[in-house]
């Protein structure tokens, strides 16, 4: 079958035009996830939104709609991952553990609230539930977002293949080991990795009250949406602008072509953004929308609040991607050591096989047909305005 | 020697089964039901009976409250891959990472899109795009079924791959070898149909609730016709592959196939052991030899089983620990030894290779693929050949309980469509209690199911190649410890809460 004809599409492309091709897929779908976690966002907002228990309800429906679209995204991003670039999954996994496990029980938590919150019978209560939903917003992007600063930062660990073959040393025969004091943990004490988890996490709250803003049919909660806005866009610009600006003069975690050995480079990231001009675009355009989605419903609410999500949510998507990209491309470790810097990884040598990336290639031309059914499927469903009414009327409401 | 801390394997071992039990609570209702929704809604669509539309969304909202946690258990499942079986990740990431992106890109994109349509869609979408929307429900959760279960298919049989000693992992070759590998198929046919006789199972017993409360007469009975006729055709279709599956596993994982039977001695005209009890042999302690206390046996129908060949030889634990040269079987001593031979002249590859020495890496490289079907037994050098042998009584038994269930689950649904059929069922209030207290049984069986699949390819994670102390990740076995506890509280605690919110549903009933 099509996967032993040679010479068409994907077969002929090398090994690593393959990775690069991978790299922009998982890295979108790290983009496409920041953005949507505007879900996590609102989670987080509830409570200084909702004043009564039907506001409240409300809230939690319009994101209640929204939220297996995002994790769903997580774990088709965790798959792709995997798949492409399986040493990356066995060492930051298997080495940061503490943080992924705390991501993972935020993500355990919000999966059930939805649908138990106001069910009779659910044992742990309504404000239970409600309370999962704030920890997941709260830690999903916090952490997620200090867990991706962590490849322009860096971890202490060591990859070393040799253990697998190591019969009489006394170790066990894993081949990353980590060597950060407390598996993941220290990364969130990092003041630039937490710049970037907290600059996601207003990021999230600003989407989410754009969503709220295009979705929403109750002219109360208009009213705080608007004063909200401002206190979540402040504090996302500093924090991004702290993460940007240390990015842009750091050094970074270069590969020499050649050699393939790791070094460090100063103004890396900068060196990048001018060596890839796609890339700086993607990146202007994005800061750009974001802040333009954000600006305009600001200043003309009547006619352009409905359209601040999409300019935003676009402009995150690209931001996002970008990041990603500088990461990875020109020659970059995406995932350094700084315990042994010959240890870092990089699309060339994490990546799986050319048949595995070709096989999977193909299996990515499915996306754009995903895309569409779920474009085609949330115009319809989406037509019309919430209100409290509305929801009434449901046959399912959470 | 290599120092296996045997804590953190095992940690990681019980954390990998809490979570596998906990998802496989939740997807065997998800698989079945879906479609059992899906069909009563096509009676609806047809025949716009109103009624048809309640007891659809009756059963739609348990599916619903069902749904929650499969999800949420699921994605631990996906992560511990990399958390805590990281070298598992990178020396099989290449073959198994493949189906896991799929599953995310085919079937859980089209499960969680069209399952809001599902719920949210009916005054929103035309009754046949609902319609439609149902049925790319169950048959996206079906997918999922597939795509995992092909990759747990290539772990009991690793084939589709070829070693790349400059990688140091194992990479796919051929992918439709991987799709279609005869244990793969027989993994999934067997699974989802075991999910479908569950779910009828489930509905029927829900129903004969309701029947025995003399409450919703008319959709119980309609629910449990759908049930019956779509449970009754998944039980012999289970009985069928179950079969297929029983060969797989005689064919490609001897030392499960005989621990399951608690086979010791090898032997032609092998006998089926239909019932047995086991007792310790005390004169082999450490050996983890079992004897019977009774056993009934059928003669032949084993090898027959088997090879469908009742004189056929079928090997016992003893064969396969010690060798039987007339057979043809290695002992594991020399299997372990050559996987020591294939670890060590990996090993010397690679020194060769990274001192420029072109001609020992090349004969170093000959002598590893010759041996590189034992890799695994390798780790197992200086240690005790009996470790390498499963938990026999938890095969033997759980494989007996299993098919026993099938058969008694053949025979209720059989019970249960003729006197529905016949308009007797609700007088029959023995049928209807058993059917009440079936449903739990369901849930074992399946259970059961796959604690014989999984703890029966013990020390294996993948066949031969990889046992499951080189599999680990480095963490302290104290970490893994208290992740065990949270999870376990965790999920115990969503567990009560979702079986609270069905029960509280259910007696709400079809009307409301
Ligand atoms: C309702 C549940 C149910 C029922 C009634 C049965 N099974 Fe089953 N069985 C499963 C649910 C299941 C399962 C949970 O789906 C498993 C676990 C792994 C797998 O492939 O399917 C399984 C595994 C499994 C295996 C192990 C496969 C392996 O190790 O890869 C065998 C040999 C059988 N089954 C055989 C049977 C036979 C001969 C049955 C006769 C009636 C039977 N099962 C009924
Ligand atoms: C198809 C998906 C599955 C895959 C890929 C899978 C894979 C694994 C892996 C990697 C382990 C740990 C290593 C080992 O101990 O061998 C394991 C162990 C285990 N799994 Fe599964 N599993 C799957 C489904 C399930 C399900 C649905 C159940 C239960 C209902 C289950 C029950 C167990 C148990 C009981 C163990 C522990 C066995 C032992 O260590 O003694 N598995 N499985
Ligand atoms: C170790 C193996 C497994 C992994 C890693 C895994 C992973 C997952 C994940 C991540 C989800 C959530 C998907 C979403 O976001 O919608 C999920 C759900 C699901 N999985 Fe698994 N799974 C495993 C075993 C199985 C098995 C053995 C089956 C069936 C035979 C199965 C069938 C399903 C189904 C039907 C769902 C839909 C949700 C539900 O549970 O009701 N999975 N799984």
């Amino acid at each position: 079958m099509s996967l032993q004809i040679q010479d068409t599409m994907f077969e002929s492309l090398s090994l690593l035009s393959l990775q690069q091709y991978w790299w922009l897929i998982v890295s979108l779908l790290g983009a496409l996830l920041v953005f949507l976690m505007f879900v996590q966002g609102g989670q987080t907002l509830i409570y200084s939104l909702g004043k009564s228990e039907e506001e409240r309800s409300l809230l939690v429906n319009l994101l209640g709609r929204k939220w297996e679209l995002t994790f769903t995204t997580l774990v088709t991003f965790g798959g792709a991952f995997f798949a492409s670039f399986p040493l990356f999954y066995s060492t930051s996994f298997g080495g940061a553990y503490w943080v992924w496990m705390a991501i993972l029980i935020a993500f355990v938590i919000q999966a059930v609230s939805y649908e138990y919150r106001k069910k009779p019978g659910n044992f742990l209560g309504q404000k239970t539930f409600e309370i999962f939903l704030v920890l997941n917003g709260l830690l999903g992007t916090l952490l997620l977002g200090t867990a991706v600063a962590t490849f322009f930062t860096g971890s202490a660990f060591s990859v070393n293949k040799m253990n697998l073959l190591d019969l009489t040393s006394g170790n066990m025969p894993v081949i990353s080991q980590w060597k950060g004091p407390a598996h993941g943990l220290e990364a969130a004490l990092n003041p630039v990795n937490l710049s970037l988890g907290l600059a996601v996490f207003f990021l999230s709250r600003v989407l989410a009250i754009l969503y709220f803003m295009n979705r929403m049919g109750q002219a109360a909660i208009m009213e705080r949406l608007k004063k909200q806005l401002l206190h979540n866009a402040i504090p996302f610009l500093v924090f991004f602008l702290v993460f940007a600006g240390w990015l842009l003069l750091s050094s970074g975690f270069a590969v020499d072509p050649k050699t393939g050995v790791v070094g460090m480079e100063p103004y890396k990231y900068l060196h990048n953004l001018i060596a890839l001009p796609v890339v700086a675009v993607l990146f202007l355009l994005g800061v750009v929308a974001v802040l333009l989605g954000i600006i305009r419903v600001t200043f003309c609410f009547e006619k352009c609040h409905t359209r601040g999500i999409w300019v935003s949510g676009i402009g995150t998507v690209l931001t996002v991607w970008a990041l990603f990209l500088l990461a990875g491309f020109n020659h970059t470790a995406y995932y350094p050591s700084t315990w042994d810097l010959q240890s870092s990884l990089t699309i060339e040598n994490s990546s799986s096989s050319h048949y595995t990336l070709t096989a999977m290639s193909y299996v990515s031309l499915l996306v754009p047909f995903v895309l569409a059914y779920i474009w085609y499927v949330w115009r319809a469903m989406d037509n019309k305005k919430i209100t409290t009414e509305e929801l009434q009327s449901e046959s399912h409401v959470y | 020697m290599n120092h296996i801390d045997f804590s953190l394997v095992d940690w990681s071992r019980a954390q990998f089964a809490l979570t596998a039990c906990y998802h496989w609570i939740f997807v065997p209702l998800t698989l079945g039901l879906s479609f059992i929704i899906a069909f009563m809604e096509t009676i609806y669509v047809k025949t716009g009976d109103e009624e048809w539309k309640r007891l659809t969304k009756f059963w739609m909202t348990l599916f619903g409250i069902n749904f929650a946690i499969g999800i949420a258990t699921g994605l631990i499942l996906e992560f511990e891959f990399g958390t805590n079986w990281s070298n598992y990740s990178w020396f099989v990431g290449d073959i198994f990472g493949a189906p896991l992106a799929i599953e995310g890109i085919m079937a859980f994109f089209m499960e969680t899109t069209f399952i809001a349509v599902m719920f949210f869609g009916w005054n929103k979408v035309g009754k046949k795009f609902h319609l439609l929307s149902t049925w790319l429900v169950a048959i996206g959760s079906n997918l999922s079924a597939l795509w995992i279960l092909v990759a747990n298919g290539w772990m009991q049989l690793p084939e589709g791959m070829k070693f790349n000693p400059d990688t140091a992992r194992n990479e796919m070759v051929d992918f439709w070898k991987v799709l279609f590998s005869p244990v793969a198929i027989n993994k999934f046919l067997h699974t989802v149909s075991a999910g479908y006789v569950l779910a009828a199972i489930f509905v029927i017993g829900v129903s004969s609730w309701f029947l025995l409360k003399n409450r919703d007469v008319l959709y119980a009975k309609r629910s449990i016709i759908v049930a019956a006729c779509f449970g009754l055709l998944a039980s012999v279709f289970v009985m069928f592959t179950g079969d297929g599956s029983a060969r797989a596993v005689a064919h490609h994982q001897p030392m499960k196939f005989a621990a399951m039977e608690n086979l010791y001695m090898g032997q032609q005209n092998a006998p089926l052991a239909a019932f047995g009890i086991l007792k310790a042999d005390p004169t082999a302690p450490g050996h983890k030899k079992m004897d019977f206390k009774y056993l009934v046996e059928i003669p032949d129908v084993l090898s027959y089983m088997a090879f469908l060949n009742p004189n056929a030889y079928v090997p016992g634990i003893y064969d396969l620990v010690h060798g039987n040269p007339a057979h043809g079987i290695p002992s594991y001593n020399e299997r372990i030894a050559k996987g020591e031979t294939a670890i060590n002249s990996l090993a010397a590859y690679k020194r060769a290779r990274l001192a420029g020495n072109d001609s020992l890496a090349k004969v170093s490289l000959a002598t590893f693929e010759a041996n590189y079907n034992n890799f695994g037994y390798g780790y197992y050098a200086n240690r005790d050949v009996h470790e390498l042998i499963p938990s026999i009584p938890t095969s033997f038994y759980s494989f007996r309980i299993m098919v026993f269930l099938g058969l008694h689950f053949f025979a209720l649904l059989l019970v249960v469509l003729i006197l529905t059929v016949r308009n007797r069922i609700e007088s029959k209030k023995i049928i209807l209690y058993t059917a009440l207290w079936t449903i739990p049984l369901a849930y074992i069986a399946s259970m059961l199911g796959w604690i014989v699949a999984e703890v029966g390819r013990q020390p294996w994670v993948i066949q031969d190649i990889l046992p499951t102390i080189a599999a680990v990740s480095q963490l302290k076995a104290s970490s893994v410890q208290l992740t065990f506890w949270l999870f376990a509280v965790f999920f115990t605690a969503l567990l009560i809460a979702e079986i609270g919110i069905m029960l509280k549903q259910i007696k709400k009933g079809f009307t409301v």
